[in-house]
């Protein structure tokens, strides 16, 4: 089926409006942090811009430090798949392994 | 009247029955009236304990109807009317048997009134619902499969162990408040824990539930870990480890969620931090966080329910599940885009969904109680869920790069179920009194005042303008096939890597022992034999065993001789 309909997203200038709603609402959301009158019930809360702050600066430290995450825990698709498999894996522990297959002795 | 004592999962067991004898059109009719029929037998019957019998000197009380356990109850007779259309156009006998039946081992669960009841279904949880993940006949499914069994089962044994400690202390196998005192509590907090995906106890979760069947998954989502929520809830409320544990659950899987690539393992393990805020409500056991947490937890059933469905959705129509490949499917499924999106604003707890009405009790609790740091670590998961869940899943799924698939909307019942699910997220969200008139305490809490809502928005934009932000910087980590190492590993990789060198190493030494001892004995044997060989040739090591025979003979001979002259 080829598809030659146009959807709401393939519009780039459809993107840029919704980014600008995003904005628009931010925007706003901080400046009736200015007008309504909060009854807080912890001093961080009273901190002007306290919520927007947070859950901008908490998102950002999330994703920086799972992407460092990655630096170490990631594995390729079929890491358990295999039993052997070493891949990416610069641990020393499984590399011993490998080396020492073979080498135990069932029997003698 | 015997009709109210029939407990609740007596109907799903028949009806599990019947369904392996009957076939099409009328296994559909009856396994969408089971839950219906007794869902509204449920309504009718009154609070208090309605079978009970003697059994080796112990009362047995199978069917107790409370506030706290007819919460449950009612969420998860929706939980399996959903699960039910939702896999309507299913041809396999034994997913529709075991999913029967794993609903009602929840029922039973929830109900049971005491320790030896609640361990029977507690297994009965396990054996039925590891069918829904073998179901997808793969290795890989058979694999998770196993060990989601094995650690299941031990969940099982350890609480054995703690109602048999317990029955032994106070003489009773009534399952109500336990508490942290004794032994038994401590194995019965383990025991739940462990079902309940504690840290480190957490990899049976996102392990199997994304290598379970399109359906099992919405199944498995609903019940197992909420049956363990209700059991800390009876027997653990105020327990303060339980805050920390909680916090915990919220914080670390989001990290994980955000890595993952396998959208079902990023639901399994946003389950895991939602199933978080449940259990920190729990510890903080004021009257106004366990009603967050039960809440949450009805709550959880439905809108987690609805993402299972639509990334079941995706799996089914597309073939493929995993962030990397998917891309651009709001132009092919442009309801199930909707319908997820509707979950996906439900967990984030956007005002109007029901997330909103029940997490925001918890959050609330810790600020009343002091918990200040665990206030904040839950608001930084809040945002991290709104993060891997809100966004990522919808974004990652039906928007971002356009990945080429063709595919349609799903089948009409499975559009059906996840309707059912969108709406009754929205309704709760709505009108949150209906559902806070079934709590088990009346605390006239009110969610929608300018503060809250205004906090949750503000925390939910500005998280989505950061991600907004991290994308167009390019910060955000792009979807990659891959694995991530998590607990698991200690006892998938590192484990039998241990034992493996530990075996090789036993062998090298058993070995190199045997090899001395032998040595040493051809010593001796050699050093006797020289000996001999000086006094006499005869039994000389070199000689033939022939001559040994020989001289037996004549020995032998010799004495007949001796015998005949006497």
């Amino acid at each position: 089926m080829k598809n030659d309909k146009k959807y709401l997203f393939d519009n780039p200038n459809n993107v840029k409006r919704l980014l600008h709603i995003l904005y628009a609402c931010c925007a706003l959301l901080v400046v009736l942090d200015l007008v309504i009158h909060r009854h807080t019930m912890h001093e961080w809360e009273k901190l002007w811009f306290f919520y927007p702050v947070y859950g901008f600066i908490g998102c950002v430290v999330l994703v920086i430090v799972a992407t460092w995450m990655r630096t170490f825990l990631m594995r390729s698709e079929e890491y358990y798949d295999n039993p052997t498999n070493t891949d990416v894996d610069n641990g020393s522990l499984k590399n011993d392994t490998l080396n020492k297959k073979g080498e135990h002795h069932v029997d003698d | 009247m015997w009709m109210i004592e029939t407990p609740p999962f007596v109907p799903f067991f028949i009806g599990a029955l019947i369904l392996s004898f009957t076939r099409g059109m009328l296994r559909s009719a009856i396994m969408v009236a089971i839950p219906i029929v007794s869902a509204m037998h449920l309504m009718m019957v009154p609070e208090g304990i309605h079978l009970q019998f003697t059994f080796l000197e112990y009362q047995l009380t199978p069917y107790r109807v409370d506030k706290l356990s007819i919460m449950f109850g009612y969420v998860f007779h929706i939980a399996a009317l959903i699960g039910i259309i939702y896999s309507l156009h299913l041809r396999d006998t034994m997913q529709q048997v075991s999913a029967m039946l794993y609903a009602g081992s929840a029922l039973g669960a929830v109900f049971a009134g005491d320790l030896l009841t609640l361990f029977v279904f507690w297994e009965l949880l396990a054996f039925t619902s590891v069918f829904l993940i073998w179901a997808r006949r793969t290795q890989r499914s058979y694999d998770a499969g196993m060990r989601y069994l094995i650690i299941q089962v031990l969940s099982g044994v350890i609480l054995l162990a703690g109602t048999l400690f317990y029955a032994h202390e106070n003489n009773t196998l009534a399952f109500g408040y336990i508490g942290l005192d004794s032994v038994a509590g401590w194995l019965i907090l383990i025991a739940f824990g462990i079902k309940c995906a504690f840290p480190i106890a957490h990899n049976w979760l996102t392990d199997a539930y994304p290598e379970a069947t399109v359906t099992g998954t919405v199944f498995l989502s609903a019940f197992t870990t909420k049956v363990a929520v209700y059991a800390l809830a009876r027997a653990f409320p105020g327990a303060e480890i339980l805050v920390y544990i909680g916090a915990a659950m919220t914080c670390f899987p989001i990290f994980f969620a955000v890595i993952e690539n396998d959208l079902r393992r990023v639901l399994a393990y946003s389950l895991i931090n939602q199933v978080g805020f449940m259990v920190v409500g729990i510890g903080i056991g004021t009257a106004l966080a366990i009603n967050g947490a039960v809440s949450h937890a009805f709550n959880d059933v439905i809108f987690k329910g609805l993402l299972f469905m639509s990334m079941g959705a995706v799996l089914q129509m597309t073939g493929r599940i995993n962030g990397s490949d998917l891309g651009g499917l709001y132009k092919s499924m442009p309801k199930t885009t909707i319908l997820c999106i509707v979950g996906a604003a439900s967990i984030s707890a956007f005002p109007l969904f029901s997330g909103f009405v029940s997490k925001s009790m918890v959050m609330s609790a810790a600020l009343e109680e002091g918990y200040d740091w665990i206030w904040l670590m839950l608001l930084f998961a809040s945002a991290g869920v709104f993060h891997h869940a809100g966004i990522k899943i919808p974004y990652f799924a039906f928007f971002a790069h356009d990945s080429g698939l063709k595919a349609n909307d799903p089948p009409n019942n499975m559009l059906l179920a996840m309707a059912i699910a969108a709406t009754l997220c929205i309704a709760i969200g709505i009108y949150p009194q209906a559902l806070y008139s079934l709590l088990p305490y009346d605390t006239g809490y009110n969610p929608y005042d300018a503060t809250h809502v205004l906090a949750q928005t503000q925390l939910l934009f500005f998280s989505a303008l950061a991600f907004v932000w991290l994308n167009l910087k390019g910060l955000y980590p792009p979807e990659l096939r891959s694995t991530n190492l998590d607990f698991d590993w200690i006892y998938r990789r590192a484990m039998p890597n241990v034992l493996q060198q530990l075996f090789s190493v036993i062998w090298q030494v058993d070995r190199s022992l045997r090899d001395a001892l032998k040595l040493k004995l051809n010593l001796y044997l050699s050093y006797l034999s020289g000996k001999n060989d000086r006094l006499s040739i005869l039994l000389s090591r070199d000689y033939p065993s022939g001559s040994m025979a020989m001289w037996v003979a004549v020995v032998l001979a010799t004495y007949l001789f001796l015998s005949f002259i006497q």
